[in-house]
Formats: C-alpha cells, structure tokens, sequence
C-alpha cells in the first residue's frame, strides 16, 4: 500500500533529471554536473539552465496539471472516462490557437488567442451547466461533449483552409507540443495553486463519492465543493492547454494508474495524480525531443503511445 | 425532537402526502408503512431536509431545518438512502469510515478512535472479518449492512432509514432491526420505511401509515397494525400464512 506513493513521489525528481541529462547534444556527466552547479562550459550551462530545465519543468506543469484536473473532472461528474477534454476548453483553445497561426499573428496572439478561445469554452460551460435548476453531471458533460465537437468542427475547416506550409505546425499544436513552451512558472504556481485548493477539498470529495444527497445529508456543502473542484479543474486545463496544446491521455490515464494501483482518497489521489501526470509528461517529452533527433516528435503520440498499454495491462489485472 | 408540521409533499404532478403533522420524540421507533410509490422515500428526505416540502415545515428542535447548517444536520440527523453509486474504490473500513466526515475530517492524523468505532459496528452487523475486503466485491446485502454500518458511525441522535432492509436475508433483517431497537431504546429517534409489517410489528413502537392520494394515519404499532388497516393500506386481502410464516425469535 505505501510503495505506490513513494516510488511516484521518487518519480518526480527522478524524472526530471533524465529531462536535463538527456537532449539533442550529448553532454558527459562531469560537464552536466558542472553546468548544474553553474561552473564550466557557457554552452553547457545555457543548455542545461536556459533550454532543458524551463523544458522539464514546463512539461512536468503541464502533466500534473492535466492529471489534477483529469482526477477532479472524473469525481465530479461520476464519469471514469471524463479528461479535460471534456470540458470543451482544449477544443476551444486549439480553435483560438489556429485562427491566430492563420491570421499569421506572432507567439504572444497566438496565446492570447488560445486564452480567448479556452475562455470563451469555460464560460459557455459554467454558463449552461451551473443553471437555476443547479448542478447536473449530465448537462456539464453533454455541453462539454457538444462544445468539443463544435470546436473541432471549426478546427477541421481552418486545417482544410490552412496554406499547406502551416498545416504542420498546426498539427503539433493539436497533438500536444511543448517545443515554443516558454516560461514555465506561471503554469507551475497555478499547479501549487490549484493542488492545494483541491487537497483542502479532498476529505469532502470522498464523501461526494456516495452521491449528493449522501454527502449533503454526511455535511458536505455540495454546491460549494462542486463549483471549487469545477474551478480547479477548468483553471487548470486552461493553464495546461496555454503551454503545451492539447496533450491528450495524461488527464484520462493517469488517475485510473492510481486508483488501479490502489489510492483512492482524494488526499492521497490528487497530489499523487499531479505528481505522476508531471513525471510522465517530462518523460514522454525527454523521449520526444531524443528519440528521433534533431527532429522533434509530438508528445501526445508518446503519451498515448506509453499510457495505452499500461492502462490496458493494470485493467486486466482488475477484479 | 424532529417535528412535521402542516407537511405536503409531491412529486411527478402526484401529491404523496398532504398536511402530516408528525413528531417524533427521543427513544422512539417508528416504521413508515405504504405501497409502492406512496411518498415513503419523499417523507424520508424531506425529514431529513434533503428536498423542501411543497408546504408546511420540518424542524429540530423547534429550529427549521433550513436554518441549520448542514454540519450541524450532519451531527443530529443521519439518513440511509434507498439507493447509492456502488462506484466505491477502497476497502469495507474505509467506507464505513465516511461516516466519521462530520466530526473528524482531518486529511493528515489518523483516526484511531474512528476506526475503532467502526470494527465494533462492522462486528455489530455481522461483517467483523471483512473491513479489509474491497467494499465492491461485498454482495448486495453485505453492502446494505456495511452502509447501515457507516450510518450508525455517523452517531446522530436521529436516525432516518429508507428500506434498511432490502437484500437482508431473515436473520440479518431482525439482527439490524434489534440493532435499531437497540439505538431506540438508547435514547435515539429512529424511523424506518419498511415493506415488513411483521418486522414492524415485532420491533416499531409506532407507525406511520401512508395511504394513496394523500392521506396517512399514524399511531401505536399495536392500534395501526391490524389486519383490516393492512388490507386497506396494500390493497389487497391478507391471511394468516400458516405455518410458513415465521419471524427469527
């Protein structure tokens, strides 16, 4: 019971070491060890400090908080298949980001674009779910479903409309791309932010398990909680979705990895969840930048690529 | 003292209950008796400020319950609901435990004494070697038993159950109905909705009875339950079952 937590704790700076030892130049060990401690080789140091660190933690951000909101989403709206996805924010990023990369707009557009285009998801969704009538899991999910499947309607015609020289860039961004990731810390204090928030949450989650009526009747301010967990997990999907695209499978797979391993508090799960989503996305990115180097390959394919045959191994081992 | 006053209830356009004045005093228990359909689970939630009434009041202790807070409704009145999400990951202990979220919810220290609490109710209804057993893989009826058990963990001076026996085989029904007696007899208020008038008969100081369109009457176990009520409230006619009827002694 206590090995899952500590080796996904140990994952973490585990897994970032690999993000900084490995790239598209090779460094040996003493020079990696110098350009740490600031010593040495220029060069080496500005690998180490200015591209691989900001990369690793940038990747790890964005993982944990996909995983955060992928744990949230799941238990607030009773769906095992619910991922950040759902919630039409990645859909109406990817729309935004696309329009600016058409328009031909610089990098700061395209984010800004991207925000607009999140935002205006969230919005519709908050707007249409949280109605007079309250909290319905099924008018959330239908109007996120919708949502989604609208944006990709418009990401479809703008990708058949794009000239065919953008057509590859706008691919990466749809599969997940942390390559133009910039400035990791914006998203890393809204990773603190929003696991802290939820953790303070995670005693009521688990009553909100039972159901609603359950959990009010056990002194669960419901409304409360679900507007809290909701917020969480929509903030932390827009910051996910700014830095690297729509990484899928990380916010799916990753909380079903810990709860098939046997954590299922939320106090436990939700931390664990961001640790884990981090640790594997700096992974997948360390593999996606080496792997076929000096070209970059897209880390959704990697995350799906490793996350598919885990999932499918712990769900046979189900009983 | 968890008072009715004035009490309307309906739901899908049918009215189940119409100006019920009731009130239910400490160390009572009582049964909720009606047909399918008749308002049972309506009255259940409304006494336990789940779902407001179409009119009059539900109050504790002179207090409406729309006043409270929920924390504190938490701590006075527990609820056992007819259905729940079997959707629960960990183990029996762990689900009987929820039932301590309204007086220690503390995500880092332990609680021992909760968890000692807990085994004893897990003992209490007959699953004394299960609390480490993964709580899905439970039957249908273990699983009703450990959920009476998180309810009776909950430690509320008043406890409302919606057909606390329902997959109980016959032992374990009058094992939790002595166990309610038991909670009654402690001083608690309890009321169960039940489809057993035996069960009712034997262990319910009194009964309400819920008639169609409406109407209820309540009173002494021994003054409602009669054969000639039964009739009219099942609509159907009774007999006595012979000698294949029993009740565990």
């Amino acid at each position: 019971m206590k090995t899952v937590p500590v080796l996904v704790v140990a994952l973490v700076p585990a897994s970032l070491a690999l993000a900084i030892a490995f790239g598209s130049v090779d460094l040996g060990p003493a020079q990696l060890a110098d350009a740490l401690l600031f010593r040495g080789d220029e060069i080496a140091r500005e690998i180490v400090w200015g591209v691989r660190a900001p990369r690793a933690l940038a990747a790890f951000a964005c993982g944990g908080l996909l995983a955060l909101a992928g744990a949230l989403l799941q238990v607030l709206l009773r769906n095992p298949l619910a991922d950040p996805a759902i919630l039409g924010v990645s859909g109406g990023a990817a729309a935004g980001a696309l329009a600016a990369m058409l328009l031909g707009v610089g990098a700061a557009g395209l984010n800004l674009a991207a925000l607009a285009g999140a935002s205006i998801a969230a919005g519709a969704v908050f707007a249409f779910s949280l109605g007079r009538s309250g909290w319905n899991p099924y008018r959330v999910l239908l109007t996120g479903v919708a949502l989604a499947s609208g944006f990709g309607a418009l990401v479809g015609l703008m990708l058949s409309l794009a000239p065919s020289a953008q057509v590859q860039g706008m691919l990466f961004w749809l599969l997940g791309d942390l390559s133009p990731a910039a400035d990791p810390s914006v998203a890393l204090v809204v990773l603190a932010a929003c696991a802290a928030l939820a953790f303070s949450q995670s005693a009521a989650l688990d009553v909100l398990i039972l159901g609603e009526d359950k959990a009010r009747s056990l002194g669960v301010a419901v409304a409360r909680l679900q507007a809290i967990a909701f917020g969480c997990a929509t903030l932390a999907t827009v910051a996910a979705v700014l830095l690297g695209g729509s990484i899928g499978f990380v916010g799916l797979v990753v909380p079903h990895l810990l709860r098939l391993s046997g954590i299922h508090r939320h106090g436990a799960l939700l931390p664990l969840s961001a640790c884990l989503g981090g640790s594997l996305l700096a992974l997948a990115d360390t593999l996606a930048r080496t792997a076929a180097a000096p070209a970059e390959l897209p880390v959704g394919v990697l995350t799906a690529a490793i996350g598919v045959p885990v999932l499918l191994f712990l769900l046979g081992r189900l009983r | 003292m968890l008072e009715a006053a004035g009490l309307g209830l309906s739901a899908g356009g049918r009215e189940l209950v119409r100006a019920l004045d009731l009130s239910l005093a400490p160390g009572a228990f009582w049964s909720l008796l009606g047909r399918n359909g008749a308002g049972k689970t309506s009255l259940v939630l409304a006494l336990a400020g789940l779902r407001s009434p179409q009119a009059g009041t539900v109050a504790l202790d002179g207090v409406a319950l729309a006043a409270h807070s929920r924390g504190e409704l938490a701590r006075r009145i527990a609820v056992l609901l007819q259905d729940e999400e079997p959707d629960f990951w960990g183990s029996v202990l762990d689900y009987v435990m929820l039932g301590r979220y309204p007086r220690s919810r503390s995500a880092w220290s332990r609680d021992e004494e909760g968890a000692a609490a807990a085994r004893h109710r897990l003992a209490e209804l007959d699953l004394a070697d299960r609390d480490a057993q993964t709580y899905r893989t439970l039957s249908g009826g273990e699983r009703q038993r450990a959920r009476i058990a998180q309810l009776l963990l909950q430690d509320a001076d008043i406890l409302l159950l919606d057909e606390p026996l329902q997959h109980l085989d016959l032992n374990h029904q009058a094992q939790v109905m002595r166990t309610l007696s038991r909670c009654a007899s402690g001083g608690k208020t309890v009321l169960a909705a039940l489809h057993e008038p035996g069960h009712a008969a034997r262990h319910c100081d009194f009964a309400v009875l819920l008639y169609d369109a409406g109407r209820a009457s309540l009173g002494r176990s021994s003054d409602m339950l009669t054969q000639a009520n039964l009739e009219a409230l099942y609509q159907c006619r009774l007999e006595a079952a012979g000698t294949g009827s029993f009740l565990p002694s």
